[in-house]
């Protein structure tokens, strides 16, 4: 019943040039959110048993779409086709019922559930008083299983006892049992083993050969032209091409997903760049990321490239003290650091801009001058006791610096804007006087205006003398503000570029890991 | 409901003066200042519990131990009273402390380097500390005979018109002022409670905190110890039981989240006050101590109810920003 080869694989291309009419089609979908333009006039197909591969970098409205797809967000305009039918998904219920599923890359699923209960979660078979019929539930389940080459998974296990990789076969399965017609996989690979997205793909394969539409998000080039007929590549919110992938090389689509109008100008930035200031070398994680070496030099801005999950963030946790390294050292001019806390960093002269600023980023609920003195309390209070007035002046000093804008700054730091916030954690590192500063995605999901405002003042941060570790997945940003650029990808450093000449598509090129280019 | 919001603790006074005055409409002495002073002095242990109590729940934990704290540091120094009455009363009290404080920060190492739930340790070491009780008295009474006159006297002895109980949690009260408002580490119970990880990320040290929390939790309840036993002269297994409920009972009523990161000091002495008139005020007027135990039950949920809405007001103002920016 598997049709699994890999000449079973090709022929699609010859299918796909004779399509079927697509079972759903997105035409003209826009959404904006406050300040942001998420998608513009959209438009999507997807064909019964055809892999879509849908292409974009971070921010280019991917999971802004399947969002859509799966009803938790609804359209600004434009209009959604199902079967040839104009239809509305006014909520996930309504995704589920016109046959809709998704599976993410971590599994929305119920931990402490067992594997039938999550298959059949909302649709359990009933006996007569109305009541759970158990034994046809774990029948079919076991069934549905077995028909998917998945029998090794037991119905009655509890899903977390299950790894990542038969969780997934769990949805699948479920997508199964609810007979969706449209299937979603948002990077359903990104936290599997080499061999368990090979299993992966005979499942997709299944789906296929079932006259499933699958909608495939990834980032990986290898298995875009392993699995998918057809690609969509997005861009800033826009669909900027479409095709067939047996017809289209890994370059076309590369160029699709960077090739962008400048939208945005970076500030020139004039540092002297000096000595090196802070050395890594060989630092690693025991699963988190392996040999890391580099030198950032004093009044320098080093970008760091790659896609999500490739293990950036985790390197910078680590200078910053927050997760302990395996081995390697760090030197801060000259002097040997090993951080055991973010306080230890704090003291050296190491401060970090977290990626998460809601979570990690900003206390809210506290006023905008207690979250800038909290790390420099130390300092502005005297023989134990707090100094209001002291913390008052250093929150006007660097807020200042950055033109916040708030009414007050004992106003509580959740009123403000996502930008206005980032300033706040921004100016609270300022205020310790660091050496060098870490800023990881430092302009997610903030406007336009409050992005040039940082951009603008990290040029003045270095031209200070302070250096900078930008770790960034917008490639415009990486190639407009930094001095050079290291790429890491699953965790290892793959390359360090003179940001002279260097072209996104080279970017793009280390971080999927397409091809071995000669530098 | 903002308003009303932003002056919880007024309207907390202000409920706490009603129940005076309906009470004195009945009994003519109720509001009569000695009256009142010995309703504070009634109250003086469960304010200064309940502020140890605030600052662990401000951290996003709960200290259930503290009345169990409490009655075996108030059983030791009574057995050492019996057993030496040569050793000083001032000494005694430090002792009550440090004991206090040792038994809280057992808590907070085992919340901090093991990772275990506060409410699962604290409620294995409320047994415990219980226990010991049994075991170091061998299950007998400290009678009040067996007890020193100076020991007894201290929480009585009457300084500018009101006891030195009172005088205590007065001092407690200004301590725990300054600590919230005025020192780091005040700021870092708020932080901590508020968002751990922003606070981790800021160089606050999160386990540490709360260590420290609990610390402070246990040296008022050290300190209670000395001062239930001498003030009620007499010292037995269950001295305080099921104490520790009232104390978070006035926490909440205080307004301090059980979530954590939000709490007052005057919200918490304003708790534990009115708790305190309720308590006294209704046998007064010829009301069962069960309708006490119903009325105080709905103060709480009455507290709960006000809290959650005055925290949902604070949500939707972030929306309507987040819509505008």
């Amino acid at each position: 019943m598997l049709m699994t080869s890999e000449t079973a694989a090709r022929p699609a291309a010859a299918r796909a040039s004779a399509p079927a009419a697509p079972r759903l089609t997105l035409n003209a979908i826009s959404k904006s959110f406050p300040g942001v333009r998420a998608l513009h006039e959209v438009s999507l197909s997807l064909y019964p048993g055809q892999v879509t591969a849908l292409i974009g970098e971070n921010g280019a409205g991917k999971s802004t779409l399947v969002k859509i797809l799966t009803g938790i967000y609804q359209p600004d305009g434009g209009q959604i086709v199902i079967d040839g039918t104009s239809t509305t998904l006014p909520s996930a219920h309504a995704a589920f019922e016109r046959g809709i599923t998704a599976i993410h890359q971590e599994t929305v699923l119920f931990d402490e559930l067992s594997v039938a209960e999550n298959i059949y979660l909302g649709h359990a078979p009933r006996s007569k008083l109305g009541l759970i019929d158990w034994g046809t539930m774990r029948k079919e389940a076991r069934a549905t299983l077995e028909a998917m080459g998945a029998s090794h998974i037991d119905p009655n296990a509890r899903l977390k006892d299950l790894g990542i990789a038969n969780k997934h076969l769990v949805a699948v399965a479920r997508a199964m049992s609810i007979d969706a017609q449209i299937v979603i996989m948002d990077e359903p690979t990104a936290a599997l083993s080499y061999k368990e997205i090979e299993d992966l793909f005979v499942l997709v394969e299944l789906l296929k050969e079932d006259g499933k539409a699958v909608l495939f998000i990834s980032h990986k080039f290898d298995e875009i032209y392993r699995i998918a007929d057809r690609f969509t590549v997005f861009r800033d919110g826009e669909m900027v091409g479409e095709g067939l992938i047996a017809d289209t090389s890994q370059d076309e689509i590369v160029k699709m997903m960077v090739g962008r109008s400048v939208d945005h100008i970076f500030p020139a930035h004039e540092a002297k760049i000096g000595a090196p200031l802070l050395e890594v070398s060989g630092l690693s994680h025991p699963t988190e990321f392996e040999d890391i070496s580099f030198t950032l030099r004093q009044g320098e801005i080093l970008g760091f490239y790659g896609l999500v999950g490739a293990g950036r963030s985790e390197v910078m946790q680590a200078l910053f003290g927050i997760t302990r390294p395996s081995g390697g050292t760090i030197r801060l001019g000259g002097e040997t650091l090993a951080p055991r806390s973010p306080a230890d960093a704090i003291d050296a002269g190491i401060v970090y801009v977290p990626e998460e600023r809601g979570k990690q980023g900003v206390v809210l609920g506290l006023p905008i001058f207690q979250n800038v003195s909290l790390p420099s309390l130390k300092r502005t209070s005297k023989s134990g006791f707090l100094r209001m007035a002291e913390e008052f002046a250093v929150s006007r000093t660097y807020t200042g610096r950055l033109d916040l804008r708030a009414a007050s700054l004992s106003q509580d730091v959740g009123t403000l804007s996502g930008g206005n916030q980032q300033k706040v954690v921004i100016a609270k590192w300022l205020a310790t006087s660091p050496k060098v500063i870490i800023l990881d995605e430092p302009t997610k999901g903030i406007d336009i205006g409050s992005k040039a405002a940082v951009h603008a003042f990290m040029g003045e941060l270095v031209s200070q003398g302070l250096s900078v570790i930008m770790v960034s997945s917008e490639l415009p940003e990486i190639l407009g503000m930094s001095d050079r650029v290291v790429v890491m990808r699953e965790g290892r450093m793959v390359a360090v570029h003179d940001n002279k000449g260097l072209s996104a598509e080279t970017l793009v090129r280390d971080a999927a890991g397409i091809g071995e280019h000669v530098a | 409901m903002k308003v009303l919001a932003r002056y919880r603790e007024l309207w907390l006074l202000a409920a706490i003066l009603v129940v005076i005055v309906l009470v004195s409409t009945r009994s003519s002495t109720f509001a009569s200042p000695q009256s009142l002073a010995n309703v504070f002095n009634d109250t003086s242990i469960l304010i200064m519990l309940a502020l140890g109590q605030m600052v662990v729940i401000l951290t996003r934990s709960i200290d259930l131990s503290m009345a169990s704290n409490l009655a075996l540091c108030g059983m030791v120094v009574a057995l050492i009273n019996a057993a030496f009455p040569e050793v000083p009363v001032p000494v005694l009290l430090l002792t009550a402390a440090a004991l206090g404080t040792a038994l809280g920060a057992l808590n907070g190492i085992l919340v901090w380097k093991l990772d275990i739930p506060p409410i699962v340790v604290t409620l294995g070491t409320l047994t415990i500390f219980r226990g010991m009780i049994f075991v170091l008295a061998g299950g007998s009474w400290v009678n009040a005979h067996q007890m020193t006159d100076a020991f007894k006297a201290l929480p009585r002895t009457d300084m500018l018109g009101i006891s030195l109980l009172s005088w205590f949690a007065i001092v407690v009260v200004i301590l725990f002022y300054l600590l919230m408002t005025r020192t780091p580490l005040g700021r870092a119970f708020y932080a901590t409670g508020i968002n751990p990880t922003a606070a981790t990320y800021a160089g606050v040290n999160v386990g540490r905190t709360r260590f420290l929390a609990f610390c402070v939790a246990g040296l008022i309840a050290g300190l209670s110890g000395y001062l239930w036993v001498a003030r009620y002269a007499v010292a037995y297994v269950d001295v305080a039981g099921g104490f520790e409920l009232s104390i978070i009972a006035a926490c909440v009523i205080g307004g301090v989240s059980i979530a954590g990161g939000i709490g007052t000091v005057p919200g918490a002495v304003l708790g534990a006050l009115f708790l305190g008139v309720v308590n006294n005020a209704l046998p007064v007027i010829n009301i069962s101590p069960f309708w006490q135990m119903a009325i105080s039950g709905t103060a709480i949920l009455l507290a709960v109810v006000f809290n959650a809405r005055s925290e949902a007001k604070r949500g939707r103002i972030i929306l309507k920003k987040a819509e505008a920016a």
